[in-house]
């Protein structure tokens, strides 16, 4: 269980925390997501004590991290795999950190094993790939058998095997009661692994709620309709209230009316309709939508505006479900 | 309490671990530490050094000396520190030490291992500590290894110039002994810089500055100013524990001088450990 009061983190003048509130309970996945920049490494940082927060406060397990009896018992943590020192062995790299919890050494040779590590042991972890280098991370942040694991964008630059290992990692982590906490700034990644979701932009809480809400929340269905008369509907369509854009070569997208209606206007004025589809907007299409306002950096796309969706009203209307749940 | 909240099914991934009892602590981070700094090629490559250069460079110095002197046996023994002599390639092996004990630290900073450290025990000061013992005692170690092995191979050549330099002669265990405390002492001044300034160059420089450059610069300064300031500068108070005569009133004497030079490392130390442990990792 991580409870975060009020976190907030000032470097200089940037806010990079700003009065965060949440909790991440046990048993399940909780997704932490957010654009890049967001604040998701720096929440992270201050549970583990590296950085101190401006104000508020972070507890895991109902005290300060630093006040755990064996630490290493209490939090394994994953945050990024190059902070190691790469003239280091695996297995050294491993006994180093197990030593400062008095921990056996058969279990750095456990958790080797675990994350299939043991080949390349006694290898300096230097000319470890990219994926070695997350399975090592790994391998230390199972080390004392943790209560809570938090891990800091676990995926990033993996083949689809790795992907898939860690994914089912965090799953089983979560079903043996653990807390499993793990950031991304992709939502399709959250949207295969976790149930619930703390959602950040620039620093501040957007959404806390289950993956489900998250998306029912914050996607509007939509109609795809393809006809050779499609400019035709799309002029009725708007007449009766409906909001209408080009999708493609003579198709429409259509919200705010009901799939119904715009079958029977179709019907009505004889056009002939060749496919008429919901569309429900995945989790990645949410959470942009939630997030665009919040993102640190915006890249320009040539010849296209920002979406014409009101993002405000959809994260507060999220952010009010998830408080109430909290 | 973990045990009891985690159900664990058949195919658990781990095995439990043994119940704990009371607390991780310093016994722990030494263990740790001790694995961190002989896990490392760039501690080997350091220790090799100091021992080459002080016992090597020494050995070679000393013979090109007793050769080319002139003054007679009886002369040198009476006008000469020669247990001095026999050491001074510690002068140049400090700076060896002085890159040891700084990258002790620095390279936990300049790799990230800092943040990986701190993740497991992040009760800094017990890190911190830890890490200053192991740093004192192997610098010891080595420091007193490569000091007496100097002394009895360079005595060799002093020998054959009919002065009789044992570790018996006036003064000479002492100093000898000083050697390696001097050079520990300078790991220590540089380890205090490494937790200041977590940058492995800028605790380097910072290192050689005070136990090298800084009696270069005082040399260049009017002699009226260099009679009061000379005595206290590191490297001169240092070396007072490792020489056998001392000028009265001119010089600190062996263990004022030490004293004064160890000064010098504890501020670094307590300063590096301020920030060690106030400022984010």
């Amino acid at each position: 269980m991580i409870e975060a009061n009020g976190l907030t983190k000032r470097y200089g003048d940037r806010l990079a925390v700003d009065d965060l509130s949440f909790s991440v309970r046990p048993g399940q996945v909780t997704g932490f997501l957010g654009p890049n920049g967001a604040g998701k490494s720096t929440t992270m940082r201050l549970i583990l004590g590296l950085d101190r927060p401006t104000s508020g406060s972070v507890t895991v397990g109902g005290r300060p991290f630093h006040a755990a009896a064996y630490p290493m018992r209490e939090v394994g943590a994953l945050l990024d795999a190059k902070a190691i020192h790469g003239g280091r062995s695996a297995y050294n790299h491993l006994l180093c950190l197990a030593q400062t919890n008095n921990l056996p050494k058969s279990r750095v040779k456990a958790v080797l094993e675990l994350v299939g590590l043991n080949e390349v042991a006694k290898k300096r972890s230097k000319g470890f790939s990219l994926g070695m280098g997350q399975r090592l991370g790994i391998a230390a942040a199972l080390l004392g058998d943790p209560e809570v694991l938090m891990f800091d964008e676990p995926v990033n630059g993996l083949d689809p095997e790795g992907i898939l290992w860690i994914r089912n990692l965090m799953k089983a982590l979560a079903a043996e009661g653990r807390t499993v906490f793990v950031s991304s700034h992709l939502m399709s990644e959250m949207e295969n692994t976790a149930d619930h979701l703390v959602v950040i932009g620039r620093g501040r809480l957007v959404a806390d709620c289950s993956v489900q809400e998250f998306i029912d929340g914050n996607s509007e269905l939509s109609i795809r309709v393809k006809s050779p008369q499609a400019e035709k509907l799309g002029a009725l369509l708007a007449e009766k209230g409906g909001v209408v854009v080009p999708d493609g070569d003579e198709a429409i997208r259509v919200t705010k009316l009901p799939m119904t209606a715009v079958g029977d206007l179709a019907f009505d004025n004889g056009i002939r309709v060749h496919e008429l589809s919901p569309i429900q907007a995945s989790l990645e299409e949410a959470f942009m939508e939630l997030t665009k306002d919040s993102v640190e950096y915006h890249a320009g796309v040539p010849g296209q505006g920002a979406a014409p969706m009101a993002a405000g009203a959809a994260a507060d209307a999220v952010g009010a479900t998830g408080k109430a749940e909290a | 309490m973990t045990a009891q909240t985690i159900n664990r099914g058949p195919g658990s991934l781990l095995p439990a671990l043994p119940e704990a009892h009371g607390r991780a602590g310093l016994g722990g981070t030494l263990a740790s530490e001790w694995t961190k700094i002989r896990s490392v090629r760039s501690t080997m490559w350091s220790l090799l050094f100091t021992v080459l250069i002080v016992v090597g460079l020494g050995a070679l110095l000393n013979w090109a000396n007793s050769t080319h002197e002139v003054a007679s046996g009886v002369q040198l023994a009476t006008h000469e520190d020669l247990v001095q002599r026999t050491l001074g390639a510690i002068i140049l092996g400090q700076l060896v030490m002085v890159v040891f004990g700084a990258m002790a630290v620095t390279t936990e900073y300049s790799t990230g291992m800092i943040r990986t450290s701190l993740s497991a025990q992040p009760r800094r000061m017990d890190v911190f500590w830890a890490k200053l013992i192991v740093v004192a005692a192997v610098s010891l170690v080595v420091g007193e290894v490569v000091s007496f092995a100097s002394f009895l191979v360079s005595a060799n050549f002093w020998h054959g110039r009919g002065v009789d330099l044992t570790l018996g002669s006036p003064g000479a265990l002492q100093a000898v002994a000083g050697g390696g405390l001097y050079l520990a002492g300078t790991a220590l001044l540089s380890f205090g810089f490494g937790a200041l300034l977590r940058h492995t160059a800028g605790a380097i420089v910072t290192g050689v500055f005070l136990v090298f450059v800084v009696d270069i610069l005082e040399n260049a300064m009017p002699q009226s100013w260099q009679d009061h300031v000379d005595k206290w500068l590191p490297p001169n108070a240092g070396t007072e524990v490792w020489a056998t005569r001392h000028i009265p009133g001119v010089d600190l004497g062996s263990w004022t001088g030490f004293l004064v030079f160890m000064l010098y490392a504890v501020g670094a130390i307590l300063l590096g450990a301020i920030r060690f442990k106030r400022s984010d990792a």
